[in-house]
């Protein structure tokens, strides 16, 4: 979705430059929610300040929206079907596939000092063992960002 | 009021959604199952439509979910309520940032979420493995009360396993598109079945 976004955005209207497409790729990141969504809002803002943010929103979520209501409503009928529980087996015994490749993509950008390994390994032990609610273990991530953050800065000024 | 419960439950989902839908999917694990609002068994179902459906797969598990629960004004709410966090926090929190120019603190943090959001990933893994590759789903304590073998093999779905591995193998040594390996994996689970074997 990204890659479209661009080119409608950047090179079709010439609403932002490349920069500013990437700084908002960036720090839509850093934002919950997805990506795609994050983004537009950014760009809507940008272009035209708060109603563009919101129209730039409702842009990007109305085609899911409609695509996705129409699939359940199809989907209700179909659901109990021997042929559709297969298919849907298949589906989701590939999207276990996918899942393996985003916790190794994840894996190999993310983790890159000796700290995250070990927050991975308590994370998964509360989230498996404890029955832990996920946004605790989020907080905690979180915390632990704001601490390091903290001694980082200390120890600058001490120097 | 299921309607206000709906649109709070993903408002929640939404502001703790890190690293892009398959991180969220242990939160609507959480929420939805524990609530008894679906079943383990739907919620993968749903993740399943959501992966082959065009737009971000967040809103889609949010419009579906939300659909199933409480049919359309359900999906509009669910919607809303998880796309609400991010128009909030990026209105309010880019006006401080144009402001004084930088996000580091922001950068910084959300680095030490990517962790945690691989554990999540891999909590979401898990949670899909065992509903697909078990027929009843997996419960470790029948497991231990049969005490056997039996009860492992009755339940297990060699099927499911073979297309998981393919799809991965597919995945990591070749360039091809995820989805097409979705509609591979898709067509196999047709194939099984008018072949007799699902």
């Amino acid at each position: 979705m990204i890659p479209l976004i661009e080119r409608e955005i950047v090179n079709k209207k010439n609403w932002i430059s490349r920069d500013e497409m990437i700084d908002i790729l960036a720090i839509s990141q850093s934002f919950p929610g997805a990506v795609a969504v994050n983004s537009a809002i950014f760009i809507g803002k940008k272009i035209g300040g708060y109603p563009g943010a919101l129209l730039a929103l409702l842009g990007v979520i109305i085609p899911s929206f409609s695509i996705i209501i129409a699939v359940a409503k199809i989907f209700s009928y179909f659901s109990t079907a021997g042929v559709v529980k297969a298919a849907l087996m298949g589906i989701s015994s590939a999207v276990i596939a996918l899942l393996i490749m985003a916790a190794v993509r994840v894996a190999k950008t993310g983790i890159k000092d000796k700290i995250s390994p070990l927050v991975t390994v308590l994370a998964l032990i509360l989230l498996l063992f404890t029955g832990l609610h996920p946004i605790y273990v989020i907080i905690l991530g979180i915390a632990i960002g704001l601490v390091i953050y903290l001694l980082k800065n200390i120890s600058k000024k001490i120097k | 009021m299921i309607y206000l419960n709906l649109i709070f439950t993903f408002f929640k989902i939404g502001l703790f959604s890190f690293g892009g839908g398959y991180g969220m999917i242990p939160i609507i694990e959480k929420e939805i199952i524990s609530k008894g609002w679906l079943t383990g068994q739907e919620f993968v179902d749903i993740i399943s439509i959501s992966e082959m459906t065009p737009g971000p797969i967040a809103i889609n598990m949010a419009t579906f979910a939300g659909y199933k629960i409480g049919g359309i004004p359900g999906g509009l709410l669910a919607t809303t309520g998880v796309v609400l966090p991010s128009l909030i926090l990026i209105l309010v929190i880019s006006y401080y940032l144009s402001k004084y120019g930088h996000h580091r603190i922001l950068k910084e943090t959300i680095y030490w979420i990517r962790p945690v959001v691989l554990a999540l990933i891999i909590q979401a893994t898990i949670f899909v493995a065992i509903n697909t590759f078990f027929k009843e789903g997996f419960d470790i304590k029948t497991l231990l009360d049969a005490g056997s073998v039996n009860y492992f093999l009755q339940n297990v779905n060699p099927a499911a396993i073979v297309i998981m591995v393919i799809s991965l193998l597919a995945l990591l040594l070749t360039k091809v598109h995820p989805i097409l390996v979705i509609i591979a994996a898709g067509s196999a689970g047709v194939i099984l079945h008018y072949a007799g074997i699902l």
